[in-house]
């Protein structure tokens, strides 16, 4: 078991930087994963913590060590590519035990280590195939399996399951969750699917543009988005965005954006804010409720409504502001009827306008 | 893709398509033809004996079939001042192909290999400077390589012809091969870097087998060439090595007495069969490879 310590991380392609003085911090056993949108850098940085990309400045430290130009494989890492990467030549069984041939280790180890990953991975009944004569899924669990048989104290995925159907996605994605919690090694997980983050992370590092946003556990980044990126980037259906000002009235405070007023007193302001400060709110759908006759309702005008299954997005329009919510299948919310609602507004967010971080 | 092409093709044709079609198979068969008619003139010639040549019709079937001539060249026919045949030349030209085709191919994967996975420094620099060697004249090539040969005491020996071989094969084989590599993924050649391995257990442990499409390709081009070539083999392989094309020259312009045109059709034939059977076998092979999913993963 290791934990990883980058420490003001330049990566570049060229004369374009890709990752710009990233620190980050793993402790030892904990699964953290990269989320960010495509082309944000989450690969490059992960095959710099694997040693297959040589960074442009900073330093990677496994355990206090100084694993900056190591090589690869005396790194004591796993990794798992997004395209599988199986030796398409050799069977399950020579995929699985090729690093431990190179590595000189003993037949019956060897024999012993690929049993016990494919057993695990319930990938036993293939040894004998080629790659090309397996499913999506179990090349990916062979991909798995050959990380596994290294005895890796840290494991690298590189978005395992995004060529995998939605319903296998969601299988693997359970059977990563357990592999962790049985082998409990140092985990980092790359992806852009936040369903996956959510799920799997102790914590989620958030990433655009080569620089980490923001990190903190699943239930953090969900309901306190350090920024507006963070806070539209996560959640599905998405977080509505207001313009708006804050203002100051006696006691209390309102969030006005034209006619649209909303007493936010009770919301957890981090700093002191001065009257009139231009912001955007951020609240997500299921964060404003089917009144049920509670007195603090407001009226909105539905314009749309989208059934989701469990329940339905509805689209309103709130004194100019429209806005998406979430009412349960029994509300009779139908379009072209008013609906009240009421805005928890302790759990929105605040934006400054022009930074974008949080308030 | 396939579906609808297949859709096409099994429906009806018009009467428009019909009349276009045997214009095209017209147009292909008469073409064929004129192609084939000179190897069917050199067969019949080869199986006729030399009262029956001297006839002149050189359309007609032989009236007594004989392979003397096939023999005769094979085994006698004068190659200047010997009289073996052609069977030393094959000898010599077998000699030469074997070592300097699995040579240049090993040699054009292993660069084409070094270049679209190891990024070396000035990489593409080197592989541009490859590609405009491959337009170079190779005639340009021939003094300076003799004078080097003849430096290093190896002029005129099996070696040299081998290494000319090797050196005019690599950019199109470099070329070849790096243009396959590109295709594969790069994720790949991390994962065995990952696995521990180094730079000639990944070329030899994963690259290699899977270049074996390509590498049918690679046979086929240079077995041609290197079979088929006459310039470097008289220049460079030296009296005792000379290949079979030359020594097929030397029969078919022996000057002396009546020209054996039975002797020198055969002579031909049997010259030409090398790269012929190589087109026909491996040309399945070739399929075979694609179709056995050696490219996909
Ligand atoms: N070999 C390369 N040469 C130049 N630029 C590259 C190279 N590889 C990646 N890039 C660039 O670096 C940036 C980050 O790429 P990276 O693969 O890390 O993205 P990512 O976050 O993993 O995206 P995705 O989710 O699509 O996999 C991209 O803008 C990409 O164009
Ligand atoms: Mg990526």
């Amino acid at each position: 078991m290791s934990s990883v310590s980058l420490q003001n991380i330049d990566i570049s392609y060229g004369n374009v930087p890709i990752v710009k003085k990233l620190d980050l911090t793993i402790k030892d056993g904990e699964f953290l994963v990269l989320l960010g949108p495509s082309g944000c850098g989450k690969s490059t940085l992960l095959n710099a913590i694997g040693g297959l990309t040589d960074v442009s400045g900073g330093s990677i430290f496994f355990n206090d060590k100084d694993v900056t130009w190591t090589d690869p494989k005396d790194r004591g890492i796993g990794m798992v590519f997004q395209s599988y990467a199986l030796y398409p030549t050799m069977s399950v069984e020579r995929n699985l035990s090729f690093g431990l041939r190179i590595a000189g280790i003993d037949r019956a180890t060897i024999e012993k280590k690929v049993k016990w990953a494919s057993e695990l991975l319930q990938i036993d009944h293939l040894l004998d195939r080629k790659p090309s004569a397996l499913s999506g899924g179990q090349r990916q669990r062979v991909a798995i399996g050959r990380a596994l048989v290294r005895d890796a104290d840290i494991f690298l995925f590189d978005e395992p399951l995004s060529n995998l159907d939605a319903k296998l996605r969601a299988e693997l994605r359970l059977e990563i969750k357990k592999l962790h919690k049985t082998l409990k090694s140092t985990m980092i997980y790359v992806t852009h699917d936040q369903i996956e983050a959510l799920t799997l992370a102790d914590r989620i590092a958030v990433m655009k543009d080569g620089i980490i946003q923001q990190l903190d556990t699943p239930l953090n980044v969900y309901n306190k988005p350090a920024n507006e990126f963070v806070g539209s980037f996560l959640g599905s259906p998405a977080m509505n965005k207001v313009e708006g000002r804050l203002v100051s009235e006696g006691e209390s405070r309102f969030f006005i954006a034209g006619d649209f007023r909303l007493d936010v007193s009770r919301y957890p302001f981090a700093q002191n804010i001065e009257s009139s400060r231009k912001v955007v709110l951020g609240l997500r759908p299921e964060h404003i409720l089917p009144a049920n006759g509670s007195a603090a309702a407001i009226e909105g005008q539905v314009s749309l409504v989208e059934p989701m299954g469990s329940n339905i997005l509805a689209w309103s329009t709130f004194d100019g502001v429209s806005l998406s919510h979430l009412v349960g299948q029994d509300d009779s919310c139908e379009a072209d009827r008013t609906f009240p609602v009421t805005i928890d507004v302790q759990k929105a967010s605040f934006f400054d306008a022009e930074t974008g971080w949080r308030l | 893709m396939s579906q609808a092409k297949s859709a096409t093709t099994k429906r009806p044709l018009t009467y428009h398509e019909v009349w276009g079609r045997v214009g095209i198979y017209a147009f292909l068969g008469v073409l064929a033809l004129f192609f084939l008619l000179p190897l069917y003139v050199m067969l019949v010639t080869s199986f006729k004996s030399m009262d029956e040549v001297r006839l002149g019709l050189i359309f007609s079937l032989p009236q007594q079939f004989s392979i003397d001539a096939w023999v005769k060249a094979w085994t006698s026919a004068c190659t200047g001042l010997e009289c073996t045949g052609l069977q030393v030349g094959f000898g010599n030209s077998v000699k030469i192909l074997v070592p300097s085709v699995v040579l240049s191919i090993l040699l054009g994967a292993l660069n084409g290999y070094a270049l679209s996975f190891w990024k070396v420094r000035g990489a593409n620099v080197l592989f541009a400077c490859l590609l405009l060697g491959s337009f170079v004249p190779y005639q340009v090539f021939i003094y300076p390589l003799v004078r080097f040969y003849a430096k290093t005491g190896i002029y005129g020996s099996l070696p040299a012809i081998v290494i000319t071989h090797i050196i005019f094969g690599m950019p199109v084989m470099t070329l070849l091969f790096r243009n396959y590599y590109s295709g594969l993924p790069l994720e790949l050649f991390k994962a065995a870097r990952i696995d521990g391995a180094g730079f000639w257990k990944i070329f030899f442990s994963i690259i290699l087998p899977m270049s074996v499409p390509i590498a049918i390709v690679a046979v086929i081009m240079q077995v041609t060439a290197i079979w088929n070539d006459f310039l470097l083999g008289l220049v460079f392989a030296g009296r005792d090595n000379l290949p079979m094309t030359v020594q097929l020259n030397n029969i078919v312009n022996t000057t002396t007495g009546e020209r054996a045109y039975n002797v020198n059709m055969a002579a031909t034939v049997l010259t030409s069969l090398v790269p012929l059977t190589v087109y026909l076998v491996s040309g399945r092979w070739f399929v075979r490879g694609i179709a056995s999913g050696a490219v996909k993963g």
